[in-house]
This record gives C-alpha cells, sequence and structure tokens, in this order.
C-alpha cells in the first residue's frame, strides 16, 4: 500500500470572515482570521500550534476539520483533498480525524451515558454493536485510566481530569489517524495537565495516531510536540523542531514568547522581552509584515513588503525579514 | 465510590422530581390536575345523571332542589334551563376542556418543535421564512383568527384543536429555537459533526433532548391558555356545540339568567378557574424545578 508520508498537508488555508455594516448589509470588510496557513503533519507525529488568543489557531484547525467551510485552501488528507468532498463522502471520512476540546463541561452531552458518549460513532457508521460495542467501550476507557464499570455513568458524575479522559476516549473511539487537541489542558488543574500530557503521549506510542495540539504558550507544547508552528495574526511566522524553537528562536515574536516562560529557578535571572501595544486587529492587519507594529528590529523593508516563511536552515521555516536574504 | 452504583437511568428528572416536591404550591397544582383528568375519564361513573337529559318540570332549579333524573335525587350544583343537571355537565365538561388543552399543546408541540428546530438549526433562508411565518402569527389577534379558522371550517371540537394548534406553534417555535441556537454551539455538538453524524441524529440525540425543560414548561403553561381559549370560543357560540356540554358553552347559556339564577354561571367558572390556577401552579413550580439557577 502506498503510505503516503504526511497524514495532512494543508496549503495556503484562507478564512475570511465577512464584516457587514449598515441598512442593507452591504460587506464592509474581511476579518482575516486565518490568511494563508500551509503545514503538513506525518504519521506518528505531534505538531503543536501556539499563539496568543484571537490568532487562529483553533479557526485553521476547525478548517482543517471542515467543521467550519474555509474561504481558500488545500486540505490533502491520506492523499485525498478533503475540500472537493461532498457532505456524504465527508461524512465517511470524519471518523478518520478527530477532536478533543478545550472544555470538559460542555463537550460531553449531560443526558448521554459513558456508554453512550464513547459507543455512539461505533454505533452509527456500524462499526460495532450490541456485546461488541461493549466491549470495545470498556477497553477504551481501560485505556484512558478509567474503569469499565464507569460507562453506566453520566458525566456530571466525573471531575473535570477524567471527563477529559472520555473525551480523549470518544475521539479514539474509531482509532483516527489524525486528532486536532484545541487546548485540552487549558481547562484542567495543573496537577491535572501533566497526567492528560503524559496519557496522550502514551497513546500515540500504542496507537501511532498524529496529533495537532493547540495551545497558547509555549511551555505546554514544549514536553509533547515534534515540531512547533507559531502564529501570529492569522499567519505561521515559525515552524520548526521543538527543541531548536527553545534553543534557537528566530523570529522576534517567538523570542518574546520563549523569555515569557517563567523559569522555576529563583536565582536565574533573565532578560525578558516586553512586547508594546496591542495585537493590531485583524480586520486591519498592517501591511508588509504583520508584526512590525510591535516588533524591535523593524526596518523600513518590514513596512512594505510581507515576508514569506522560508527555510532558512534545514526544517526551520522562519518568516521575517532578517533571514534568509 | 461504590462498583455499579448507578443513578436509575435519568439522574436529572430524580432532582427535578426533588426539588418539585418541595414546592408546596405546585404539588398542590398537581394534586388537583390529577384529580381532574381522573374526573374527566371516569366522568360516566361519577355524575349522577345522563349531562344530556333534560326534566323540563325542573327548570333553573337552585342547588339541592330535590330532582327525579338524578340517581341520589337531588339536584348537587342546581338544573340549568332545560332542567340538565349542573353537576354532570361540569364533570362531563372537563373532558372537553382537559381533551382540548392536552390535544391541542400536543399538536403546537409537534409542529412549534419541528419548526423551532429547523429554523435554529439550519438558519438561513429556513429560518427566515419560518420565523417571518411566526412573526405574522404572533401580530395576528388570536381571537380574531380563531373566530376566522371556526367560520372557515364550522364550529366543532376538532376544529378547536386546529385553529389552537395553528397559532400556538409559534410560540413553541420561537422558544424551540433560541434553544437549538444555543445548544448548537455547544462542544458536545461539534464533536458529534466532527464524528459525521447526520444532522438528524444530531438534533434528536444532541439538541433536542437538552431543551426538554423549557418545552415542558411551555405546554404545562399552555394548557390553561387553550382552556381558555375554548371557553372563549365556547362562550361566542363557536366551540363545541350545545347540547355537549363544555364549561365555556355552559357559561354563555348561563349569562341570560345572570342576574336571576347567578349560581348557574358561578359554577363553570369556578371550574375553570381551579383548573386555570392549578395548571399555572404545576407550571411554574415545574419551571424553578428545572431550572434551578432560576431562584435563590
Amino acid at each position: 500500500m502506498n503510505q503516503q508520508k504526511n497524514i495532512i498537508e494543508v496549503q495556503g488555508l484562507v478564512k475570511w470572515y465577512p464584516v457587514k455594516a449598515g441598512v442593507f448589509q452591504k460587506v464592509a470588510g474581511y476579518i482575516k482570521a486565518v490568511d494563508g496557513v500551509s503545514f503538513s503533519i506525518k504519521r506518528g507525529e505531534t505538531l503543536g500550534l501556539v499563539g496568543e488568543s484571537g490568532c487562529g489557531k483553533t479557526t485553521s484547525a476547525r478548517c482543517m476539520l471542515r467543521l467550519i467551510e474555509p474561504t481558500k485552501g488545500r486540505i490533502i488528507f491520506n492523499g485525498r483533498d478533503i475540500m472537493r468532498l461532498n457532505r456524504e463522502q465527508l461524512r465517511k471520512i470524519r471518523p478518520r480525524m478527530q477532536v478533543i476540546f478545550q472544555d470538559p463541561y460542555s463537550s460531553l452531552n449531560p443526558r448521554l451515558t459513558v456508554k453512550e458518549i464513547i459507543g455512539e460513532v461505533l454505533a452509527f457508521h456500524g462499526i460495532a454493536r450490541g456485546k461488541e460495542l461493549e466491549k470495545r467501550v470498556k477497553h477504551l476507557l481501560e485505556m484512558v485510566g478509567l474503569a469499565p464499570h464507569h460507562m453506566r455513568r453520566f458525566p456530571h458524575e466525573f471531575s473535570g481530569g477524567q471527563r477529559q479522559r472520555i473525551g480523549i476516549a470518544r475521539a479514539l473511539a474509531t482509532n483516527p489517524d489524525l486528532v486536532v487537541c484545541d487546548e485540552p489542558v487549558s481547562a484542567l488543574d495543573v496537577s491535572i495537565q501533566s497526567q492528560i500530557l503524559n496519557l496522550l503521549e502514551d497513546l500515540q506510542a500504542r496507537l501511532g495516531v498524529s496529533y495537532l495540539f493547540i495551545a497558547h504558550g509555549l511551555n505546554v507544547v514544549k514536553h509533547i510536540s515534534h515540531r512547533v508552528g507559531v502564529m501570529y495574526l492569522g499567519k505561521i511566522i515559525e515552524v520548526t523542531e521543538s527543541d531548536e524553537i527553545y534553543r534557537n528562536p528566530l523570529h522576534p515574536y517567538t523570542q518574546a514568547l520563549i523569555s515569557a516562560i517563567p523559569i522555576p529557578e529563583p536565582k536565574v535571572r533573565r532578560r525578558k522581552i516586553l512586547l508594546e501595544e496591542d495585537v493590531p486587529s485583524p480586520l486591519n492587519p498592517p501591511e508588509g509584515c504583520r508584526f512590525w507594529t510591535r516588533c524591535r528590529h523593524a526596518v523600513n523593508i518590514c513596512r512594505r513588503e510581507e515576508p514569506e516563511l522560508v527555510e532558512c536552515a534545514p526544517g526551520h521555516k522562519v518568516a521575517c525579514h532578517l533571514y534568509g536574504r | 465510590m461504590a462498583q455499579g452504583w448507578n443513578p436509575g437511568g435519568t439522574s436529572f428528572w430524580k432532582d427535578v422530581w426533588l426539588r418539585l416536591e418541595k414546592n408546596k404550591p405546585a404539588m398542590f397544582g398537581l394534586v388537583v390536575v390529577i384529580i381532574f383528568s381522573a374526573v374527566a375519564i371516569i366522568a360516566p361513573l361519577l355524575s349522577p345523571a345522563d349531562p344530556l337529559k333534560t326534566d323540563l318540570s325542573n327548570r333553573l332549579k337552585p342547588p339541592g332542589s330535590p330532582s327525579e333524573i338524578c340517581s341520589n335525587g337531588v339536584y348537587i350544583l342546581g338544573s340549568d334551563e332545560f332542567g340538565r343537571d349542573i353537576l354532570s355537565r361540569i364533570l362531563f365538561g372537563a373532558r372537553v376542556s382537559l381533551s382540548v388543552g392536552i390535544i391541542s399543546q400536543v399538536l403546537v408541540t409537534a409542529i412549534g418543535v419541528t419548526m423551532g428546530a429547523l429554523a435554529g438549526y439550519y438558519g438561513g433562508k429556513v429560518d427566515m421564512i419560518i420565523m417571518r411565518i411566526a412573526d405574522i402569527l404572533f401580530a395576528f389577534p388570536d381571537l380574531l383568527f380563531y373566530i376566522g379558522v371556526m367560520f372557515a371550517l364550522g364550529p366543532s371540537i376538532y376544529n378547536v384543536f386546529i385553529a389552537l394548534a395553528l397559532i400556538g406553534w409559534a410560540g413553541m417555535a420561537r422558544l424551540v429555537r433560541s434553544q437549538v441556537l444555543y445548544l448548537r454551539e455547544m462542544e458536545y455538538v461539534e464533536a458529534a459533526r466532527a464524528q459525521g453524524l447526520s444532522d438528524a441524529r444530531i438534533i434528536l440525540r444532541h439538541i433536542l433532548p437538552n431543551c426538554m425543560g423549557p418545552i415542558i414548561v411551555s405546554v404545562t403553561m399552555g394548557i390553561p391558555g387553550a382552556i381558555l381559549a375554548e371557553a372563549s370560543l365556547s362562550f361566542l357560540g363557536l366551540g363545541v356545540q350545545p347540547p355537549t356540554p363544555s364549561w365555556g358553552n355552559m357559561i354563555y347559556a348561563a349569562r341570560s339568567y345572570m342576574l336571576t339564577n347567578p349560581w348557574y354561571s358561578v359554577w363553570p367558572g369556578i371550574a375553570i378557574m381551579i383548573t386555570v390556577f392549578s395548571f399555572n401552579l404545576l407550571g411554574d413550580g415545574l419551571r424553578d424545578a428545572l431550572d434551578p439557577r432560576l431562584k435563590r
């Protein structure tokens, strides 16, 4: 079988939301939530996606799954362009790519038992029924560190961490190739966060699943991701290996993010790079490089020309005029 | 936690019942509603006389007068202008009132939930068309609409159901639409979409079960409205047709004797009042029980 190296390839993904104004609801402009994002994820790999809130990381992920219709772009999943699929074909392929959500409280239907929550997708797509379904639900529960008898309970009988485990079991029920983890730990206690992260890592080692791991801080993606992409205002501005981004961040924005990670060592003094001003509105992003309004190194060209994401070292791509020329 | 702990199906409804149980007015309403429903069902067993049987020699007798047609020999609540036993007519009238209330609300729920769910879930043109029709119905004076329908279809109890459902669904559709708009953004609905479940399945299994509370309250509060509407229509001579007794057409008949025999109109009036009051108490209680955040 011709196994593609990349489980998913996203090329030039764009999502613009029209802004309507006036009595006749004319389109006055567009919120450029995602503005030309490209990335790929290999089989069994984790790509971390970081950026501050509103930078378009969640929108990118939802577009990638076509939970939100992208404005433009190509999404090649398992060698198939899923932008070309109709509703029925898309429905068939959906079990192959799943999501784990941020809020473990609103991500589980309060009226269904755990067995129904996890087993529904199996029954609906005719993957398993009756005894076989029960067996698989039990197996999934054990896999995520819960007990088989939990399947008769309702979500409100569980803690936040346990609920997140149920969400993980639901996402893994169909044995997907790709799971989008949309800030899966940011709603949890710090003590629970590492448990969930370790669980996700174990599951990847066992099942060979790929993750797109979204987080708003670099410290969370640090130990789970193989590669990390940094987003700013609807664009990816730097992608590289996880270690490389900590050792050698190139983009001034990434440097600022790295300097914001607290070090658990009171004696270490480090110069913090403080970003001035707010993030510009995605309705009207700055011309040229999107970051120049807050960049310490901004020069004339930054205001005129938008830098492209280019490979300046093997496996290290950055979109900044300071490099690559 | 003990193994196999299972709250017995839906613990949610158990909680609701526990809260409702503590609410005395609501429990009073519930008991009265149950009694009235039982009375309506076994009316033939309780009635001292045939509600249609006339005795023209005993017209408009006050309560307690001796009777030849009643099995117990007394007109407990008096007799009407044809010498019929008012108590028997009230008991049989409960059948009309309660069936109008319940059947019309069943129709309202069927149409309203379907329309509201479609409008809320799909949005866009579907939403636009359904909600504009609902707005038009809202802008129309209810009674005028009922009268129009009754004139068009002819007065009968079945047409009363239809008239009430035709206008009542709009309110239910609005309620359900707003709930669906809210619930459709929940992450578990997005999870269901990401799993490739069908729209029908998402609506029926993930959205509608989570708006049962407001629907139940709306139905409970809608029943007294329907009972009053039927009474108004019968009072106008457009509802249930004599000689079949309904509380509305009894008041209609009694209005000619208001000055000479006031008790005649009082009995069906009290019956309507108690029923409507009980349903309202029950509805209020259910609303509080289903949404604990509303109070305290």
